[in-house]
């Protein structure tokens, strides 16, 4: 049940700050150019470190030189992964969820023995100048015995090829299955029709604009380091630092996270080169700092996707979805990085479901050793490479019953009163209207007039695609219990800190990490609500482990729901102590004491009053507090769901396709989601916005390619496409609220929501408009080239 | 070592600098004259978030040389204030969101103030094109030409 608030005083009614379009305070820094991001950062006498990296895919690493480079004017020390062998860290960079059977090889922070893909760090270099210390990896000689490698998830096993890592001689890391197989076999033989697709999910390179970096500061004298870095959750930073490559305790490490230019996934992990900047700072007792370069980038943050997908759906004639059955590879690059086993198992196939009540599923996930980047969440992790599928499903089932792909879906969709739901992919969805938001969505475009105007324009050879996408996204991965049962190394729970000052001003101390989702505005709108304060009245503070002791950060859209649950509920908390602060000095019961904007009055006396500020100062005073309370006014809380949430909504785009150049031209796109209660409705059109450029950058633009050469072929911003302005038309959004009974504030999260939306979206778009050539699918990123090649009936 | 002593104007300041030939322009104002609004995006001129003016043009800084822009009058994001208060076209990003993480928008500041010194009117299509060369990850720019447009109906009130 819910543990929304029982005295009716919660926020997302009482039409203050909660609910307002209240402009980002944080934005006048960033606009001025005095935010500090980590490279803006440096210390006095900070060196500079650069990474010799493998420009091999897979090979025996024979022998490496580097007294040349340890000679150069400049050079302070040139470490290999002996070195670091040597100094006796634990050295191990973890994987943070297990599963049945997996496959666990070492991955150490520089490699010793052998390369797995272009791009592993095989030396350091620390120099004075950044300048040298790329100048000096030219200097290092590493001689190499190439082996064949491998970079397609189905070819790794199928292929008689030398292993990634011998303890997995199939390449298989792990064999995953989920939902009834029997139950699912029996319900494709007793379905009317089958329909199939098979489909890729190329990799995504993240393409934060600011690339990875990290700054290390190590003291002899107290044994202690601090790490400036671009974290999206330092606190998990500073755990796999303390237990999986430095072996200090947490207590002698400082994570913090300055200014950080986006993530979308790429900066939750624990990758090599934030340990070794650290490592160095440690071996030299000087600040360190590493500046990856774009290309760097390309190769070495974490890709996401690469999925092979044969999927069937079983219907009967009049549209009933009777079951799905789903076969995927999935590519997880040479080593497994922290969620790399979760996002294509449990954050994959759980989601099969789509928002459809469907009998039966079963998915079976084979994750893949491959001599390419490691694969990771990216931002809609799992649920964007389910949904697509599930979504593609149901258009061909729809072309397979000659129905309109939306009528299948509104047959078939979970009705508001079925909820709580437990679909056959073994989620229990909270709270869903489907069909209200999926009609909202048509009606924006005028869906039975858009059909007719289809049919008008194909006699005039126009061609116009509408596709629509359904989705629903689990975000907020909790509780702890089940994330542990399931095979997760860390907890699904936030932590905060609020605080009043004695002047009556808050600090709100956020264990999530924002990348520009606006937390410090979002954050003190809930405490300001909850404690009747002016938002001005809020300080926020996030990324830095030292002021805030504890946290999980920020990924899987889950700072509204359980950051921001943490801090109502401290709120809450600070909010009865100053009552009954309150009652005492006003000499009521405290039972007879009201709560409005900040005033605490004594039913039936209002002239009788203390506001919250007031009593802040007096809580500091200690003068004349309640028999036995303690002094100060403060909460630190401990915030475990009950569950996840499940945002969703529908988006539809049109499309026109001209089959003659193979231009692909987006006319409208709509979106219509349901993310529970709106915290701040201009951040969250933002963030839809946001996800919408990113699904349409995977389904239009975006992939990463390797040559028959292995190596990555888009490593720089002209060899990979991030959609730019002209390349995006203006979207139409809209919203339906369905509060989440598993959050205190209602919300679901929204960070995530959009870009799981648009590649169905934009795919089923063009495959609707090329029906006449007979086209019903089309893999990611659909070019001009692949449509022009369809409609010449070239596959 | 090969030096070279230059002089550059930076929002209206003098300074006199030594740099090596193959010393950018971007490193020499974050590092050299502590400048950091300028971020460093992809090192090819492709994303923008270098953009500075440089007499009055835009320039993407980490393609050009320090010692090309020697005797120049350089234009930052941290000049476009004006004594503290946000430019007309500042306060538009943040009234219209037009910014998330925010590491692209100096950049995107510097192209767009430029492109309104010229633009009488400009539409939509117009705008988007003035900011083709400067990437957003974050907001799929539509607030971002909400915000030069909602500037640019300002300035032309101003008229």
């Amino acid at each position: 049940m819910s543990d929304a608030d029982s005295s009716g005083e919660s926020g997302a009614d009482s039409g203050g700050a909660f609910g307002s379009a209240i402009e980002r305070g944080e934005d006048v820094p960033l606009l001025t150019g005095s935010g500090d991001y980590t490279d803006d950062i440096s210390l006095r006498g900070t060196t500079h470190l650069a990474i010799r990296r493998s420009d091999h895919a897979h090979a025996r690493i024979e022998r490496i030189d580097t007294s040349d480079a340890a000679a150069m004017d400049g050079v302070v020390a040139v470490y290999t992964g002996e070195d670091v062998v040597e100094s006796g860290v634990p050295n191990t960079i973890p994987t943070a969820w297990d599963l049945p059977g997996l496959v666990q090889p070492q991955y150490r922070m520089l490699a010793t023995d052998k390369v797995r893909h272009e791009g592993t760090a095989v030396a350091a270099v620390v120099a004075e100048t950044p300048h040298v210390a790329h100048d000096a990896l030219e200097r290092i000689a590493v001689e190499y015995e190439p082996l064949e490698h491998v970079t397609d998830p189905v070819e790794a096993v199928e292929r008689d090829v030398p292993p990634v890592h011998e303890e997995a001689a199939d390449n298989v890391a792990f064999d995953f299955e989920l939902g009834e197989e029997e139950a699912t076999d029996e319900a494709f033989a007793d379905a009317d029709r089958v329909a199939t697709v098979d489909l890729r999910q190329p990799r995504i390179i993240p393409n934060a604009m600011e690339p990875r970096a990290a700054l290390a500061d190590w003291e002899d004298a107290t044994g202690k380091l601090r790490l400036w870095m671009t974290s999206q959750n330092p606190h998990l930073h500073r755990m796999l630092l303390s237990a999986g490559t430095l072996g200090l305790p947490e207590n002698k490490i400082q994570v913090i996270a300055p200014e950080v230019g986006g993530g979308f996934g790429s900066k939750i992990y624990h990758y090599p080169d934030e340990a070794v900047t650290a490592w160095c700072s440690m071996q030299l007792g000087r600040p360190v700092k590493w500046q990856a370069t774009r290309s760097e980038s390309y190769l070495t943050d974490c890709h996401g996707r690469d999925h092979v997908t044969t999927g069937e759906i079983a219907l009967d004639d009049d549209g009933t979805i009777r079951g799905v059955r789903v076969e995927t590879h999935a590519g997880l690059g040479a080593q497994l990085s922290q969620f790399g086993t979760a996002t294509p198992s449990y954050l994959y196939a759980t989601v099969l479901s789509g928002q459809y009540a469907i009998p039966a599923i079963h998915c079976r996930v084979v994750g893949a050793f491959t001599n390419t980047t490691p694969v990771d969440a990216y931002r809609g992790a799992g649920r964007a490479e389910g949904i697509y599928v599930i979504e593609r499903l149901v258009d061909a089932g729809a072309r397979e019953l000659e129905m309109d792909p939306a009528e299948l879906r509104r047959r078939n969709l979970v009705p508001p009163d079925e909820f709580p739901y437990e679909s056959a992919a073994a989620l229990v969805y909270d709270s869903g209207e489907y069909e209200r938001a999926m009609d909202l969505a048509l009606e924006h475009v005028d869906y039975d007039d858009l059909r007719e105007r289809q049919r008008e324009l194909r006699d005039e050879d126009r061609y116009i695609g509408i596709g629509i996408g359904n989705f629903v996204e689990s975000a907020g991965l909790s509780p702890s219990g089940l994330a542990g049962d399931l095979g997760a190394q860390a907890g699904g729970w936030e932590s905060s800190i609020v605080r009043f000052d004695s002047t009556g001003s808050v600090t709100v101390l956020a264990g999530t990490a924002d990348q520009g989702q606006g937390h410090r505005t979002t954050y003190a709108q809930i405490a300001a609500e909850e404690l009747g304060v002016s938002v001005d009245d809020v300080d926020v503070v996030e990324g830095d482990t030292d002021r805030i002791p504890q946290g999980m950060g920020t990924y899987g859209s889950r700072s509204a729901s359980v950051g921001g649950g943490s801090i109502a509920r401290g709120a809450r908390e600070v909010r009865e102590k100053a009552r009954r602060i309150a009652a005492h000095q006003l000499e009521a019961s405290v039972d007879d004491i009201e709560f409005e904007d900040g005033e605490f009055r004594v039913a039936g006396a209002p002239d009788r009053s203390l506001h919250i500020q007031t009593i802040a100062h007096e809580a500091y005073l200690g003068h004349d507090l309640p028999e036995g309370m303690d002094p100060g006014l403060e909460e630190t809380n401990f915030y475990d769901p009950e569950n996840f949430t499940y945002p969703f909504g529908t988006h539809v785009a049109v499309v026109e396709v001209d089959p003659e150049t193979g231009d692909i031209e987006i006319r409208r796109y709509v979106a219509v989601d349901d993310c529970g209660e709106i915290i701040n409705p201009m951040i969250v059109e933002g963030q839809v916005h946001g996800g919408i450029a990113q699904g349409i950058g995977a389904a239009l633009y975006e992939g990463a390619a390797y040559d028959d050469d292995e190596h990555l072929q888009t490593r720089r911003m002209d060899e990979y496409a991030v959609p730019h302005s002209t390349q995006l038309p203006d979207f139409e959004t809209d919203s339906t609220v369905t509060p989440s009974p598993h959050n205190p504030l209602g919300v679901k999260g929204v960070g995530e929501s959009a870009t799981i939306a648009a590649t169905p979206t934009i795919v089923s778009a063009v495959a609707d408009a090329l029906e006449p050539f007979g086209v019903d699918h089309l893999d990611m990123p659909i070019t001009p080239e692949s449509v022009w090649r369809a409609t010449e009936g070239d596959r | 070592m090969t030096t070279h002593g230059i002089s550059v104007t930076v929002n209206g300041e003098q300074h006199d600098l030594t740099v090596r030939p193959r010393t950018l322009l971007v490193t020499a104002l974050r590092e050299e004259l502590g400048y950091t609004g300028a971020n460093v995006g992809c090192e090819t001129g492709r994303c923008g978030a270098c953009t500075v003016r440089e007499n009055g043009e835009t320039i993407k800084s980490c393609t050009r040389l320090a010692v090309q822009a020697d005797g120049s009058e350089i234009e930052t994001v941290e000049g476009l204030a004006d004594d503290g208060d946000l430019s007309a076209l500042q306060k538009q990003f943040q009234e219209q969101h037009g910014l998330q993480c925010g590491y692209c928008t100096p950049g995107m500041l510097m192209s767009a103030d430029t492109f309104l010194r010229e633009a009488d009117d400009p539409s939509r299509e117009e705008i988007r094109e003035a900011i083709e060369g400067n990437l957003c990850r974050c907001t799929g720019y539509q607030n971002i030409v909400d915000a030069i447009e909602a500037a640019a109906e300002q300035s032309g009130e101003h008229r």
